[in-house]
């Protein structure tokens, strides 16, 4: 039985109150993606690749955004934020000098000392390439610890593509193999169509040293990890980044719950054998 | 500290001396039953009259849960001028909850772990370090949708600082902690006589023979038996009844769940973040942008509450998510049980 001490917790820093936080920079992706680079203004943000933060815009409210950057770039942090509601929508006014309020990081991150010495692939569709951009970078960071690395991204139009810079930077490297797709081209488009599954046929895949990062929409995480699977990798090196409802991130508030497992905290970072046993994971 | 007992006569004095001190809430009468004045109803309040205090009190549609977890707490409040400045509002005031069935203690007791684990939340511990709660054993099941006994709420080993035991004209007065005995200080309290301590072991042999188990199996293998009812038609079943109205949360004594927004004040100069009270069976509770719904079906949300009541949180904490207090059952309109589920699931694969 878990032993509580009342009067210490009740001293104890409140998880909810956010702190301080400048943009350095802003830029708008796409139509509906922002991307904000972010500076604590006191002690810098101490993360892990795959974890998350609260944003609060003051007077409007909070919302879970995973980090994009990695630690690997320094003592500030990216976000790249979709513009689907209250919170998502204010950013869209945000840019440079505006503050914001940051809670976290929360959550547990991708398991990248793991990893290391191993083949990785990334499947990244649609904004599923903000939460893996922060493993991606950290890899190409690190790149002498990892062995084969390919990154597969695909999303419904190019004028949806993220990073379209640093995709292109991605492909020049000749120590990584990067494939982009979309499932509507436009004229200008020359480059790969059809659904990110597509993708795997163009690649070469040493199943059993490989660890494959899949994150983006649901039917996008289920067809791929059915062609992960059928290449072979094993079910507990397929890894994913769940998104939940969430409240709080300190697991409280029991929006993010599935079954008895609270994503906020054990989460967002599940291996595919994991999420297959909660069943209501997908 | 040697048992002790209070005329009943004298309790009047001691809520009056503990409410110079504290807030103190206990159980009141709310309404009576205009054709049968024999049914009455009661609530848990603030007592403003020591005399209001109605330790025969049975039943209650909300427990004295709301004193220590509010239905809408103010969390942080920050500025809308130049710099926000977020700040915690965290507030307490010494209170006593005065006649805490053994139900309600043992849901306190969850909430406190629930609370109290990995990240403490100061905003509830700090009210709940600063409350005492006196307890009232009971003699008798409450009603039929109570199954206390089952889910071990019926003698809780914490959740109180002292323990009332009714008998008669006199109360058992036992304190349990520190903060109780220094409660009882101020009740005209006088050492159990032999007669006493005789009419407490009759009391607690009344009480044995008075509740039923009610469940066919024991509690530690609820979770068990629920895990395998996971695929079961049951839920489905149960589920057609459902209105997805939330009252069962509403009234649950462990339910924990919040929502959060932010409130702006009307000249704009600041705003505050406030939490309320949310439910899992709501459609809404785990839909994410974009419209995806992880708890779309009603089955699979009624099914999620019986699974964290009977499974999830004993799991996490140690400690019951269903105390069997029957509260969800009579509040329900379709009268959805969750003790009849609990027996109905052990029968289904
Ligand atoms: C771990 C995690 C990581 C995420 N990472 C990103 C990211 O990198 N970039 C990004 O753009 N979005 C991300 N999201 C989704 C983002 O949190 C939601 O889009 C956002 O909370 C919507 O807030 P809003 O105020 O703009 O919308 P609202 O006006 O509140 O609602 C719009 C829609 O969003 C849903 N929603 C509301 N609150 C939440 C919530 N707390 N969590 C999930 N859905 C919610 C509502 O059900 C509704 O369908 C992430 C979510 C999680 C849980
Ligand atoms: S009180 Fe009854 S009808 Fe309402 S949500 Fe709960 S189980 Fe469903
Ligand atoms: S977000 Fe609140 S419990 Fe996970």
């Amino acid at each position: 039985m878990t032993q509580i001490d009342i009067h210490k917790g009740a001293e104890a820093e409140s998880p909810y109150v956010p702190k301080m936080a400048r943009i350095l920079s802003a830029e708008q992706m796409t139509e509906t993606e922002r991307f904000f680079r972010i500076e604590m203004e006191e002690a810098p943000l101490a993360y892990q690749p795959g974890q998350f933060v609260g944003v609060t815009v003051f007077g409007v409210g909070e919302a879970p955004i995973s980090i994009c950057s990695s630690p690997t770039q320094g003592d500030a942090f990216e976000l790249t934020v979709r513009s689907v509601g209250l919170v998502t929508n204010k950013l869209k006014e945000f840019g440079e000098g505006d503050r914001l309020g940051i809670r976290g990081p929360f959550g547990n991150t991708f398991p990248y000392e793991e990893m290391k010495g191993k083949d990785v692939l990334f499947v990244a569709g649609g904004l599923g390439l903000a939460p893996t951009r922060s493993l991606i970078r950290y890899v190409l960071d690190n790149r002498g610890d990892y062995h084969k690395v390919t990154i597969l991204v695909g999303a419904r139009d190019p004028s949806l593509l993220l990073f379209r810079d640093e995709l292109e930077a991605w492909t020049g490297r000749d120590d990584v193999e990067t494939l982009v797709t979309v499932d509507r081209p436009d004229k200008a488009w020359s480059g790969n169509v059809g659904v990110i599954t597509r993708l795997f046929a163009k690649i070469q895949l040493d199943a059993a040293a490989t660890y494959a990062v899949i994150v983006g929409p649901p039917v996008m995480f289920k067809f791929t990890v059915l062609e992960a699977l059928a290449e072979g990798v094993p079910e507990n090196r397929i890894i994913c980044s769940l998104e939940r409802h969430m409240k709080c991130g300190v697991g409280k508030c029991g929006h993010c719950q599935i079954r008895g497992v609270y994503v906020c905290r054990e989460g967002p970072v599940f291996t595919y054998e994991q999420v297959k046993r909660l069943r209501e994971g997908i | 500290m040697l048992p002790q007992v209070l005329k009943r006569n004298d309790l009047a004095a001691w809520v009056e001396a503990l409410m110079a001190d504290r807030t103190v809430a206990g159980p009141v009468l709310k309404e009576t039953n205009v054709s049968d004045p024999s049914d009455e109803k009661f609530e848990w309040t603030v007592l403003e009259d020591a005399g209001d205090l109605r330790l025969d009190y049975n039943l209650t549609v909300l427990g004295p849960k709301s004193f220590l977890w509010p239905p809408r707490q103010q969390l942080v409040a920050y500025r809308l001028d130049d710099g926000p400045d977020p700040q915690p509002l965290i507030e307490h005031e010494p209170t006593v909850l005065l006649g805490v069935h053994p139900c309600d203690a043992t849901a306190i007791a969850t909430l406190d772990t629930a609370f109290g684990k990995d990240i403490p939340d100061p905003h509830y511990l700090a009210r709940r370090a600063d409350t005492a709660i006196v307890g009232l054993d009971c003699a008798a099941p409450c009603h039929e949708s109570s199954f206390c006994l089952d889910m071990g709420s019926l003698y809780p080993d914490s959740g109180f600082d002292v323990m009332l035991t009714p008998m008669g004209e006199v109360i058992f007065v036992e304190a349990a902690t520190d903060l109780g005995r220094a409660l009882v200080k101020s009740a005209a309290v006088r050492p159990a006589t032999k007669d006493d301590m005789e009419a407490r072991q009759k009391f607690a042999e009344e009480k044995r023979s008075n509740f039923h188990y009610k469940l066919p199996y024991e509690l530690k293998y609820l979770p068990e038996v629920l895990e395998q009812s996971y695929d079961s038609l049951v839920w489905e079943a149960i589920a057609r009844r459902c209105f997805s109205c939330g009252s069962c949360n509403t009234t649950c004594p462990t339910c924990y769940c919040w929502d959060v927004t932010d409130d702006i004040a009307d000249d704009l100069s600041g705003g505050v973040r406030t939490r309320r009270y949310d439910s899992c069976q709501l459609d809404t509770f785990a839909e994410v942008a974009g419209g995806e719904n992880f708890r779309e079906e009603r089955s699979s949300r009624l099914r999620h509450r019986m699974f964290r009541k009977g499974k999830y949180i004993l799991e996490q904490t140690g400690r019951v998510g269903c105390v069997g207090c029957g509260r969800c059952e009579r509040a329900c309109v379709a009268k959805i049980s969750i003790k009849d589920t609990y027996v109905q699931i052990a029968g289904t694969r």
